[in-house]
């Protein structure tokens, strides 16, 4: 591999691209996820209440409701058939969902991704070791084991310890010892498992990426032809096994990352100096001329 | 001996794996388990909305989004903390002593839940059933001390019907009233209100959890006295109603002056 391997990871798209086009859906990420966090705060601090309750439920404008989909279903499977208003709530969240990618709720509006991205930062700082890293699946498991323990206890199971409504709810109504819960997932992020909460063990994620299967929006490595393999991208996502399929296809093989994990985040784009990545639909094969001539030319 | 076909690395290594995955999924979840078993323990001061579900069915149905609390006009909601001993962590509540239930007549709370973890089929909020209210001190209540305190009987929403004042006689001065306050079950709603308004600085009423404050009759108990009014006849027919043996002269009531010894004794029944 070049020398520019050695780079710090980003510097080459910076050169490239600006430190703004470097940074872009980092920017716009971090701004929809304060977005979502001020738009529940308004009411507690400003007393303008367009949005009222938490991530768990909540109304908008005093009509639109909105269900987090996989706590309604914990409810569901414990033995209780909610009321329309939680079940159209949930409705409109999944169809959201379905269509923009359903880890589009980790990296957009999760609360807590801020603080394993923090976390993944100080963990790059330090120079630590990976960790123990469990199979992506894992993820998969622990979500059936909490429908299980769900249906065997007849009560929400994830709820007791999810630090995700714990952190938004802590935000909005008051903290309790939530935020040592909190501490507890970056702490192991950065001590015992380089992204080790959102990336191998919670199963919110695991739920959304199980939601966003078939979703229309996608990142495609169209550009993949100018790809000079700093590996930057690899550095810089968190679920890294989803780039290779797109990113290192053979001509006719589809340019889209079409993982479920993909969380279109979008960090990708923007740590590439040669625009390898883009966003587009699922039904988007197109790949830049660039590749057949680099073809032609091996 | 015949050893079995060996299995293939990949199989062998899927099987482990699967194994390993599904070993530990079930220590989690036993952890979990514990966890949520755990969160069932209501404290007795921890009082939920009106219309709440039963507390196992409420922790399937509540999501914990908060609708109730903001909705709540006098801010009498809280969503419980993470914390020790405390209600379910992110489940509404209310502790009666620092704001009781003003029993709003459109029951906001319950209008506001999505999930129908506080029953939309509660639509009269005088039908609530909270809690119960229980003078649990009569050693210290004023009103059973003599004194005409009544400040939980005059603030109850439902007065005279949930709270009464039951006169006895006063012992102590021998010539003055026994204001007791008294709470009908079938009536308190468990607001509150009366919990709240007592002046001793810790309540001599407290509204408890239905489970606490009340017992139960066995299912198979009949009261004589209402069979019979309900019949308007003896239940057995044919019995003879002797007459009572009313203390005084001429019986054979041993405690009232003039009485007698019985004709017989029972054995054994001596003194
Ligand atoms: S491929 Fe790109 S968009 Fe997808 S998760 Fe990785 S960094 Fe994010
Ligand atoms: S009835 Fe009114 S005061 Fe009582 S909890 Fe509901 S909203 Fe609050
Ligand atoms: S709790 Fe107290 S104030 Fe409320 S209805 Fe019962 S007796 Fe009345
Ligand atoms: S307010 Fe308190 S002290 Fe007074 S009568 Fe009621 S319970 Fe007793």
């Amino acid at each position: 591999m070049s020398t520019k391997t050695k780079l710090p990871t980003g510097q080459e798209a910076v050169a490239a691209k600006g430190w703004l086009g470097a940074h872009k859906w980092l920017i716009l990420r971090r701004f929809s996820q304060s977005s979502f966090l001020f738009l529940f705060l308004m009411g507690p601090w400003l007393g303008i209440w367009w949005v009222t309750g938490t991530l768990a439920g909540s109304r908008t404008f005093g009509v639109l409701p909105l269900t987090d989909p996989f706590v309604l279903l914990q409810s569901m499977v414990a033995g209780h058939w909610p009321e329309l208003t939680a079940i159209i709530g949930a409705g409109i969240v999944l169809a959201v969902y379905a269509l923009v990618g359903g880890r589009v709720y980790c990296s957009w509006v999760c609360p807590i991704n801020p603080v394993t991205d923090a976390a993944h930062w100080l963990h790059d700082r330090l120079g630590l070791p990976k960790g123990w890293q469990p199979k992506r699946s894992t993820r998969l498991w622990i979500l059936g084991t909490v429908l299980v323990v769900t249906a065997l206890t007849g009560a929400i199971a994830w709820e007791v310890v999810n630090p995700i409504t714990m952190l938004h709810r802590g935000l909005v109504f008051g903290m309790g010892f939530a935020w040592a819960l909190v501490g507890a997932v970056f702490l192991f992020d950065v001590v015992v498992a380089r992204h080790g909460w959102c990336g191998h063990l919670c199963p919110v994620g695991a739920f959304y990426s199980l939601v966003g299967r078939k979703s229309l929006l996608r990142i495609s490595a169209s550009g993949r032809a100018a790809c000079d393999d700093c590996m930057d991208c690899f550095a810089v996502c968190p679920e890294n096994q989803v780039i290779s399929p797109a990113l290192r296809g053979k001509s006719g093989e589809t340019p889209l990352i079409l993982s479920p994990d993909c969380t279109n985040c979008g960090r990708c784009i923007d740590v590439c100096s040669v625009d390898v990545f883009a966003f587009t639909h699922r039904f988007d094969n197109h790949v830049k001329d660039t590749e057949l001539v680099a073809d032609k030319a091996a | 001996m015949l050893s079995p076909a060996p299995m293939s690395p990949a199989r062998r290594r899927f099987l482990t794996d699967t194994a390993r995955m599904a070993g530990g999924c079930a220590v989690a979840g036993l952890g979990l388990a514990y966890l949520v078993t755990d969160a069932r323990a209501l404290p007795a001061e921890a009082l939920r909305p009106p219309g709440a579900l039963p507390e196992g069915d409420f922790l399937a149905a509540c999501i914990r989004c908060g609708l109730c609390v903001r909705d709540c006009p006098y801010n009498t909601l809280s969503l419980a903390e993470l914390g020790f001993d405390g209600p379910a962590t992110g489940t509404p509540f209310f502790t009666a002593r620092d704001v009781p239930c003003e029993m709003c007549d459109d029951i906001p709370c319950i209008a506001a839940c999505p999930t129908g973890a506080l029953d939309p089929a509660l639509t009269n909020i005088d039908d609530a059933r909270i809690g119960t209210a229980v003078l649990v001190d009569q050693e210290n209540c004023l009103n059973f001390l003599g004194l005409r305190c009544d400040v939980c009987y005059r603030v109850c929403p439902v007065i005279d019907e949930a709270i009464s004042l039951e006169l006895s006689h006063n012992d102590r001065s021998g010539h003055h009233a026994i204001f007791a306050p008294t709470v009908h079950a079938d009536k308190c709603t468990g607001c509150g209100v009366c919990e709240k308004s007592c002046v001793l600085p810790e309540a001599a009423i407290k509204v408890l959890p239905v489970r606490l404050a009340r017992g139960a009759a066995g299912e198979h108990y009949l009261k004589g006295w209402e069979e019979k009014d309900a019949k308007g006849a003896p239940l057995v027919e044919g019995i003879i109603d002797l007459p009572d043996r009313l203390p005084g002269p001429g019986t054979d009531n041993l405690a009232a002056p003039g009485g007698f010894e019985p004709a017989f004794k029972l054995p054994g029944a001596s003194q």
